[in-house]
């Protein structure tokens, strides 16, 4: 737990934000973290962040879903207690298949949605008593900050965050997690 | 502008020629006489052993024959009769079904096409104005081959064929069923049908293209406005004629079984078939430098409609099948009684290639922008749907006899010669690249 210093950049437009984020990552520094009230489209790709993994974990979520489907119905209906129910065929599995091919698309889907959403809320660690993080009550409304790390380039950073258009320019210490 | 290339062009005369010979072969070598059929099946069984001929012969006579109560002695002899009728007519059936399911199968191509862009235009999608020549030149086969599907159903309903049984009076004699049908399956009403389906579609191609074309010259949106109103009015009367199209040219050759949803069933096939063919001919045109302002999220786009499509085929399909396998009620049951014991590799097979291959093939996003990928994804997309109607006609008219042999090939070869020809005959004729579409800058810029 080193405390350090950033700064923080206020901007209150988005195209101004993409503006001055192509700017500072051209002069080399590292963005900290973009606080944003609504999703802006091209900023995850002009920070240079790495494309998501969640629609892959999802697919495997889903074959899992599957299985479990597959294997439950089999033992149950089929292995277990081999019952005539109304002349339906529980010789096989693949006998009485159409049967349970609802059940198995809808564990497939609830596995993959369920485990994905709960895979997102881990990974960007959201829970209901979460500390809220956000660095200015505004950036939930209608301004954009703009977070980098500061190792001793103060003045060097502010006149370029001016530069681009900043509304305001904070620096203020921070706990890294 | 486009011009179609020399090689092409032979590529689909070759294509045509050979098709034709196929189709000529299938014709000549039908049988005529009873003797012939017999005697083709039985050279046909010494391959696979005696079984199958045993059990041919145990086959109850299909329900659409008459039934002829007779006296006990002459019981066997007439029944024996009945089954080598019944085994003539299908052989002679074979060549036609080959024809017909291949001529039905690029005309459904193009009806899905336009549907599609009916769509787009109603719409008033941003993406796809660029591509809409292309599916206006696709559209193009209606014409030839809406009238060689047309001349088909004539010549059924001159008897030329058994396609369709409710067409002959001695079978609707002793059928109470297909007489209670008569009002609506009766061939005078369903060739009036039939033009009036064809005509609509035609009309609305034809002006739609028209209106299409003056929009590019005009200095107002009038054209593009009225395109706009005739496509959604198109939409309406394409939905219920497609849906009646249906029951008419497919499912009337069952004309004991019947099952709601086979419209929609059938409007699945020939939509996923059609967004395939519109990719396919896109990532062709774009390979050889026309369509420059397409780039990979037309195409990615494209392949989304063609997974999603695909899913809810394979929806209607299995939505048909569950419900009556899991009721099985003996009258619509033998529907799919027949084709699992007759038609088992290419009923299932085409699930395969229907589902679980697109599923998996075009799931990840950045195959979809792959051209190639969309390509193969698209081949067996379209050898899937063929095999779609494959099963829908061939059951009921060549039962299980049926063969994917030199008349359907041919028939296949024939017709995709044809497709390509007037296709690419009818992009040539205009540029490809619509000039004053309202849409048509946010179609440049399309990117996902």
């Amino acid at each position: 737990m080193s405390a350090s210093k950033v700064i923080q950049a206020y901007y209150n437009d988005d195209d101004v934000l993409m503006h001055a984020v192509k700017k500072v990552k051209a002069g080399k520094h590292h963005i900290e973290e973009v606080y944003c009230p609504f999703p802006v489209h091209g900023l995850d790709k002009a920070m240079g962040l790495a494309p998501t993994r969640i629609a892959i974990t999802s697919f495997l979520y889903g074959c899992v879903g599957l299985t479990v489907a597959i294997v439950m119905m089999n033992y149950i209906m089929i292995e277990d207690w081999p019952q005539d129910i109304g002349g339906k065929p529980s010789f096989s599995y693949i006998e009485n298949m159409p049967a349970f091919v609802p059940i198995m698309f809808e564990l497939t889907v609830f596995f993959a949605a369920h485990l994905m959403v709960i895979t997102f809320y881990l990974r960007s660690r959201l829970w209901p008593f979460k500390k809220a993080e956000n660095p200015d009550v505004r950036t939930t409304d209608d301004h954009f900050v703009m977070e980098i790390e500061v190792h001793g380039n103060e003045n060097e950073l502010k006149e370029l965050l001016a530069d681009t258009g900043a509304v305001e320019i904070n620096i203020s210490e921070k706990n890294s997690h | 502008m486009y011009t179609i290339s020399n090689r092409l062009k032979i590529a689909s005369f070759i294509l045509m020629a050979v098709g034709l010979l196929g189709i000529g072969i299938g014709f000549v070598s039908a049988p005529s006489t009873v003797e012939e059929a017999k005697a083709m099946v039985e050279a046909h069984d010494d391959g696979h052993g005696g079984a199958h001929g045993e059990e041919a012969t145990h086959m109850t006579t299909d329900t659409r024959e008459k039934v002829t109560p007779s006296a006990e002695g002459h019981g066997e002899e007439s029944h024996a009769m009945d089954h080598d009728e019944h085994l003539l007519h299908q052989l002679q059936n074979k060549p036609w079904a080959a024809l017909y399911v291949a001529a039905f199968f690029f005309f459904m191509i193009a009806l899905g096409v336009l549907a599609f862009y009916a769509v787009q235009r109603a719409a008033q999608a941003g993406w796809s104005p660029l591509l809409f020549r292309v599916m206006e030149g696709i559209t193009a086969y209606m014409v030839p081959g809406g009238i060689i599907v047309f001349v088909i159903l004539v010549l059924s309903v001159l008897h030329m064929n058994h396609l369709f049984v409710w067409m002959d009076a001695e079978v609707v004699a002793h059928d109470k069923l297909l007489q209670g049908k008569a009002g609506y399956l009766n061939p005078v009403f369903f060739l009036i049908r039939a033009a009036i389906f064809l005509g609509g579609w035609i009309l609305y191609r034809e002006y739609s293209r028209k209106l299409s074309l003056k929009q590019d010259e005009s200095d107002d949106n009038s054209s593009f406005k009225m395109n706009f109103r005739i496509s959604a009015a198109f939409l309406v009367f394409y939905l219920i004629s497609e849906s009646m199209m249906s029951w008419d040219w497919i499912m009337s050759v069952d004309p004991h079984w019947f099952s709601t949803l086979f419209g929609w069933y059938i409007f699945a096939s020939m939509f996923v078939s059609g967004i395939t063919v519109i990719a396919m001919v896109t990532i062709y045109l774009k390979s050889k430098g026309y369509l420059e302002q397409v780039n990979d999220s037309h195409i990615h786009d494209l392949a989304k409609f063609m997974f999603g499509i695909s899913i809810f085929w394979t929806y209607l399909w299995f939505s048909q099948f569950m419900l009556i396998w899991y009721s099985n009620i003996p009258e619509e049951v033998t529907y799919y009684v027949t084709r699992i014991a007759d038609y088992n590799l290419p009923f299932f097979g085409m699930v395969a290639m229907n589902f679980v291959f697109p599923l998996l093939l075009l799931m990840n996003s950045d195959y979809k922008r792959i051209n190639w990928f969309v390509i193969m994804a698209g081949i067996v997309i379209l050898a899937g749907h063929y095999l779609d109607i494959f099963n829908a006609i061939m059951p009921a008219t060549v039962g299980d006899q049926w063969f994917i042999g030199i008349p359907e090939i041919g028939a296949i070869l024939f017709f995709a010669g044809l497709f390509i020809f007037w296709v690419f005959r009818a992009l040539a004729t205009q540029p490809l690249q619509p000039k004053r579409n309202p849409f048509i800058e946010e179609s440049k810029h399309f990117h996902y």
